[in-house]
């Protein structure tokens, strides 16, 4: 059967990781290399790191990231943040990368989605979806959240599908760092329309949040905080998951 | 021993490299090449494959004399070879992906979609399933059933001789994830990908 995933993610700027947990035996709390291989050792069904690197001259910081962690870990390794064409998805999977995400490119030409996806195969290509209630259902935003964009998200995740993404990574931007649970509704919405895997993201604060995210129909579920603060490991996470009879690897 | 991945430009193959190379240390030589005088003079091959049956078959015929190579490596003389995702669905006669395409046809059979029952299962099948093994292949020596394994792929093998599935795993059905026939190894899940499980299986490739 197969399992419901849970995948820790990791914020990393200029090669290094924000708001690391300073774990025992931790030489170094800002290396992302050190935290991800604790996460595949504990159990973590992939990892994702999110480059927040703001500035131009710095953004070749995470390929170094990428090839040390993709030596020491051999579970899948998704890396998003700052994807913008063929090139970068080329180079970062050259790295190591297992799957790459793009959120604002996708949005701004969904040609780079359905021209990676047929060059480098759908199985490599998550489209980040970054989405915000509004009267009508939820509207996407772009650039790290920043610029509205008018396109309906439940439209926009069926016409990722028919480009070719593999997944969908979809963020509650009205949930994301509340630690209040996932939008479960856009959630079940996203993951009843579409017939490709849901990612969910944005507001996990308990465990029974993640129990909640699966149920929602999502086939797997991301959490930043509540595994860097170290308020749970990832395996706490599986065992709780597996408790209330979700599927996990153990 | 020479272990070489062959690099056909089937897309990312890093991961395996990394992988074999990880299990290998300083013992065995990981080459990676699609050099056919390499290729001919080593122990093994490690076949990858990403992206589409028809792209994968592509990549390999547009290196000219890599698929006599191949062939001659592994029906010729014998030696052993471990396909891995589309690496072991070319071992199929004939593939249904984007078009009809042929393949190596090195164990008769065809690649086509998995069923997922009008929606009921998602595809690509991404994410870590377990294995049940039914026979005892040498590359899962010391693997357990059950063990979990990651996939991703919407497409299935399904060999005519039934007697060469070494191992299934449960998606929509039983869906043919390892074959062994004599010298011809394949996983349809990604061993490299598999934490330390998939990690043996390496292991048990490169001490055949």
């Amino acid at each position: 059967m197969l399992k419901n995933r849970v995948i820790p993610c990791l914020d990393v700027k200029n090669g290094r990781v924000v708001k690391g947990i300073n774990f025992v035996d931790l030489k170094d709390a800002g290396d992302p290399v050190e935290q991800a291989k604790i996460y595949s050792d504990g159990g973590a069904d992939e990892i994702c790191f999110l480059d927040i690197t703001a500035s131009n001259e710095n953004r070749d910081t995470i390929f170094e990231v990428v090839k040390n962690t993709s030596k020491k870990c051999f579970v899948p390794l998704t890396v998003g943040g700052g994807v913008r064409s063929a090139e970068d998805i080329n180079k970062l999977l050259n790295c190591g990368a297992d799957k790459v995400s793009i959120n604002t490119a996708a949005v701004q030409n969904v040609k780079v989605v359905e021209d990676s996806s047929r060059k480098f195969g759908s199985q490599c290509i998550v489209v980040a979806i970054d989405a915000k209630r509004n009267e009508t259902g939820w509207e996407i935003f772009t650039h790290g959240g920043r610029n509205p964009t008018g396109i309906n998200a439940l439209e926009f995740a069926s016409q990722m599908e028919k480009c070719g993404a593999g997944e969908l990574l979809v963020t509650s931007m009205d949930k994301d760092g509340t630690q209040s649970g996932y939008d479960i509704d856009l959630m079940e919405k996203i993951s009843s329309s579409v017939n490709i895997p849901v990612i969910a993201s944005g507001g996990v604060g308990t465990l029974d949040h993640l129990v909640d995210g699966i149920k929602s129909g999502a086939s797997a579920v991301l959490a930043a905080s509540i595994f860097h603060y170290g308020t749970f490991s990832v395996n706490e996470a599986k065992q709780y998951l597996a408790s209330k009879d979700i599927p996990v690897r153990i | 021993m020479n272990v070489t991945i062959v690099d056909y430009n089937s897309g990312n193959i890093s991961s395996v490299i990394n992988s074999f190379k990880e299990v290998a240390k300083d013992k065995v030589n990981i080459e990676v090449t699609s050099d056919l005088n390499k290729i001919k003079s080593c122990d093994k091959v490690v076949l990858p494959g990403q992206g589409s049956f028809k792209s994968c078959v592509d990549a390999l015929n547009n290196i000219s004399g890599l698929v006599d190579c191949l062939h001659e490596f592994v029906m010729d003389n014998k030696k052993p070879l471990l396909g891995i995702c589309v690496g072991l669905q070319m071992f199929a006669d004939i593939g249904y992906e984007e078009i009809e395409t042929k393949g190596l046809g090195w164990i008769s059979g065809k690649v086509s979609k998995i069923n997922n029952q009008n929606g009921k299962y998602k595809l690509p099948h991404i994410g870590w399933n377990q294995i049940n093994i039914i026979k005892n292949s040498k590359i899962f020596k010391e693997i357990e059933n059950n063990s979990h394994m990651y996939f991703v792929h919407s497409y299935e093998f399904i060999p005519e001789d039934k007697n060469v599935i070494s191992a299934t795993t449960d998606y929509s059905s039983n869906i043919v994830c390892s074959v062994e026939k004599e010298n011809i190894f394949g996983t349809q899940f990604h061993p490299e990908k598999s934490d330390k499980t998939g990690l043996k299986i390496i292991d048990n490739f490169i001490n055949l």
